[in-house]
């Protein structure tokens, strides 16, 4: 009796089979906004990390506040900046804009922070050598120092990944239509939590594959001690 | 710029809401000093019971740990939210919070200590019993201390995460920081007690960042 009250709440196959259309666009608008932070967030702090190395005090300066400042404040604050605060100036953004924009941010930090650090774990001798060569210091970073630098940051970079675009479900509270949007507004639309059971599901098919690889990819390229 | 300032940074307004912005701040720090305390320790329970190496023990505990990485905090937060009620199990907000919590965080500290104790050299261990000290003493006074000490840059840096965790107990309507700056945001009609609520954190929490770097440029230095 138990276990069939517990399995028409939680795997009512009726409410599931009204809603699962809509879980399932919710993982594309997931995967599309998970992918655009990654693209955005990554490309940013590699830039950032990059242009802190030519050691120019004014712009190192910037960089390290924004840094500073967006692993500092939490995720769905900045979120609800953008949405909410912005408009009142007249610099109104979707739903979606403002959740992409916020956690690119957010990853861009971290993203610089790991890039710099792997960047400072390249010895001294390396930038000196390639620079006698006549490479130019933009080509002695992307050519010589880049390469080292990056096998250092791939585990924690994945691990940062995850984390932020795990950050996409935050979307839902300025309703941008991703899973759990969908499966909170579906279980009380139902009365029965059978959309959120979906929704949970969706979440560990979309990121338990990533989560394995990176216990994978920590044994391969782990920080060596 | 008029138009910032009233609209951002507006002194009338920020002085009506700042007590509610206060009693905010206290019941964030208030829920951090539940759930970072509960994740430590359950971190660490995971971590142990991981470090006897019993084969199906370990891996019950890897899919544990893993299961609830690949879960999103939030997405956690609002099954047990709107799910328990359905078990017939009535617990207050600051239980859920602290339930989801619980949850979410012994994962990820127990994957931390889970490295940590990893890190000790078994010859520590070894050497430890061979004095007479017991399995307990052992890890107490020997693996223990050093395993945290070799993993602190990680457990700060996951503190600092937890705590910026709290912000998503004003979804469920928790009363915290967030929460406070929404309504009054709401009621004002003015975007000032976001920005400060906003400063606020940064405040708070750029301490931490600082010490987080530090320490990762340090071990970094190290190598």
């Amino acid at each position: 009796m138990e276990l069939q009250r517990l399995a028409f709440s939680f795997f009512n196959g009726d409410v599931a089979s009204r809603y699962w259309p809509d879980i399932v666009h919710g993982m594309w608008v997931t995967t599309y906004l998970a992918a655009a932070i990654v693209a955005t967030g990554l490309a940013a702090g590699l830039a950032l990390a990059m242009a802190r190395s030519f050691h120019f005090r004014p712009a190192s300066f910037l960089i390290v506040v924004f840094a500073d400042a967006f692993r500092a404040l939490p995720p769905l604050v900045v979120i609800i900046v953008l949405f909410f605060a912005f408009p009142y100036v007249d610099l109104a953004m979707s739903a979606f804009s403002a959740t992409w924009l916020a956690l690119s941010l957010v990853l861009a930090a971290f993203a610089e922070e790991i890039f710099w650090a792997g960047i400072l774990s390249v010895p001294k001798g390396q930038t000196e050598a390639a620079r006698s060569t006549g490479m130019s210091r933009l080509q002695t970073l992307v050519y010589v120092i880049l390469p080292q630098a990056v096998r250092l940051t791939i585990a924690p970079l994945t691990n940062r990944m995850i984390a932020v675009t795990k950050g996409t479900a935050l979307g839902s509270v300025v309703a941008v239509h991703e899973i759990i949007y969908y499966a909170s507004s579906g279980a009380s639309e139902a009365g029965n939590p059978t959309p959120l059971t979906l929704g949970a599901a969706a979440y560990v098919v979309l990121f338990l594959p990533v989560v394995m690889f990176s216990r994978w990819i920590e044994t391969r390229f782990a920080w060596k001690r | 710029m008029e138009q910032i300032l009233q609209v951002f940074f507006n002194a009338a307004i920020l002085e009506r809401a700042w007590p509610f912005l206060m009693r905010g701040v206290t019941m964030t720090l208030l829920l951090s000093l539940v759930v970072v305390p509960i994740g430590l320790a359950s971190g660490l329970a995971v971590a142990m019971l991981y470090h006897l190496h019993r084969k199906w023990l370990s891996r019950f505990l890897i899919a544990y740990v893993d299961f609830f990485r690949a879960f999103p905090p939030l997405v956690l937060l609002l099954f047990i939210y709107g799910g328990l009620p359905f078990l017939g199990i009535d617990l207050p907000l600051f239980g859920t919070v602290a339930l989801a919590f619980l949850l979410n965080t012994s994962s990820y500290y127990g994957e931390i200590f889970r490295a940590g104790l990893e890190s000790v050299p078994a010859g520590q261990a070894e050497a430890a019993r061979s004095t007479g000290l017991s399995r307990g003493q052992t890890m107490l006074w020997v693996i223990l201390p050093q395993a945290t000490r070799n993993v602190l840059p990680d457990l700060i840096s996951n503190t600092l995460e937890v705590i910026k965790l709290t912000t998503l107990a004003s979804v469920i309507g928790f009363t915290e920081l967030l929460n406070n700056a929404r309504n009054a945001q709401a009621l004002t009609y003015n975007a000032t007690p976001i920005v400060a609520a906003a400063l606020i954190y940064l405040v708070l929490l750029w301490p931490l960042v600082r010490l987080v770097s530090r320490l990762e440029h340090k071990s970094i230095a190290v190598r």
